[in-house]
């Protein structure tokens, strides 16, 4: 995997804000209905304001939530494609070859039936 | 970003990819690019608001269809160039017309926005899809495991930008 010094997107800070069970409820509500303000989401948590306004700061850092200005309010949005890079760079490496092995042990045991 | 859009419909994208600005306006805007990566399929911009552009299917496109039994448009998407400042924004309506369902539900807007920070490109997509759900189904991706491969959505486009950009290989290659 290359990083990118001085990049933002970094693997390390994905993985690192998905590591903890508010920030991924955070990711799950914004899926559920994209585009929220601060004080949407603060009131499906129970947590002051400024811990939500922590994690949204973390989620942000790795990506995972980009926030936008509407009018007057501050809007966060889910960005899914930090997950989608590391899908594509890390775990299709590893499925895949759990896949294969597993075509091949079905086409060995099915050679002798 | 408009006053009178809707946060629920609307979805956003970003992907930081180490290409200098002018590199990704050309891979959104040039045909030779534009069948490259994502869904492929040959696009010829005007770059004068106003001024209509379609995305034509690429080789690879008809022989997929081909081989899967179905018929590709010779239009697969439409729609209007509404802004253009290049290398930094695009705006465009922006029609598949893939299926008749999905053409169907009209005219969404799709906006790129290109921004250079620490040498690399900060690239980010919002897609206002009022209106039109199945067309919000699909750009999101909810379709990724079907047999067509690459009902990724915008998420898999800009990877797999981001992967022939940084490298000169798409994620299939």
């Amino acid at each position: 995997m290359v990083t990118y010094p001085g990049s933002v997107s970094d693997d390390d800070l994905v993985f690192k804000a998905l590591a903890d069970p508010t920030r991924r409820f955070l990711l799950d509500l914004l899926f559920a209905r994209d585009g929220r303000t601060l004080t949407e989401l603060e009131s499906e948590l129970e947590m002051s304001r400024f811990g939500v306004m922590k994690h949204l700061r973390v989620l942000e850092d790795a990506g995972l939530v980009v926030s936008r200005k509407s009018g007057r309010a501050k809007l966060h949005f889910l960005n899914p494609v930090p997950i989608r890079l590391i899908h594509d760079r890390w775990i299709d490496k590893y499925t895949e070859r759990h896949v294969t092995a597993l075509t091949e042990l079905k086409a060995e045991l099915e050679k002798d039936s | 970003m408009s006053g009178t859009e809707n946060a629920a419909t609307t979805q956003v994208y970003r992907v930081y990819i180490k290409a200098a600005p002018e590199q990704v306006w050309d891979a959104i805007t040039k045909p030779e690019w534009t069948d490259r990566y994502g869904y492929g399929g040959l696009t010829d911009y005007d770059l004068t608001p106003g001024a209509a552009y379609r995305t034509r299917p690429g080789p690879a496109m008809v022989e997929g269809a081909k081989a899967m039994g179905f018929p590709v448009p010779e239009t697969v998407i439409d729609g209007e160039v509404v802004e253009a400042d290049p290398p930094r924004k695009l705006v465009l309506t922006w029609r598949m017309l893939m299926e008749p369902q999905l053409a169907a539900e009209g005219f969404t807007r799709l906006t790129y926005e290109l921004a250079e920070k620490n040498g690399s490109t900060r690239l980010t997509v919002t897609h206002e899809l009022a209106g039109a759900p199945q067309l919000a189904s699909l750009v999101s991706g909810a379709h990724d495991d079907e047999q067509m491969g690459g009902g990724g959505g915008w998420s898999w486009v800009l990877s797999d930008l981001k992967s022939l950009l940084e490298t000169g290989k798409t994620l299939a290659q």
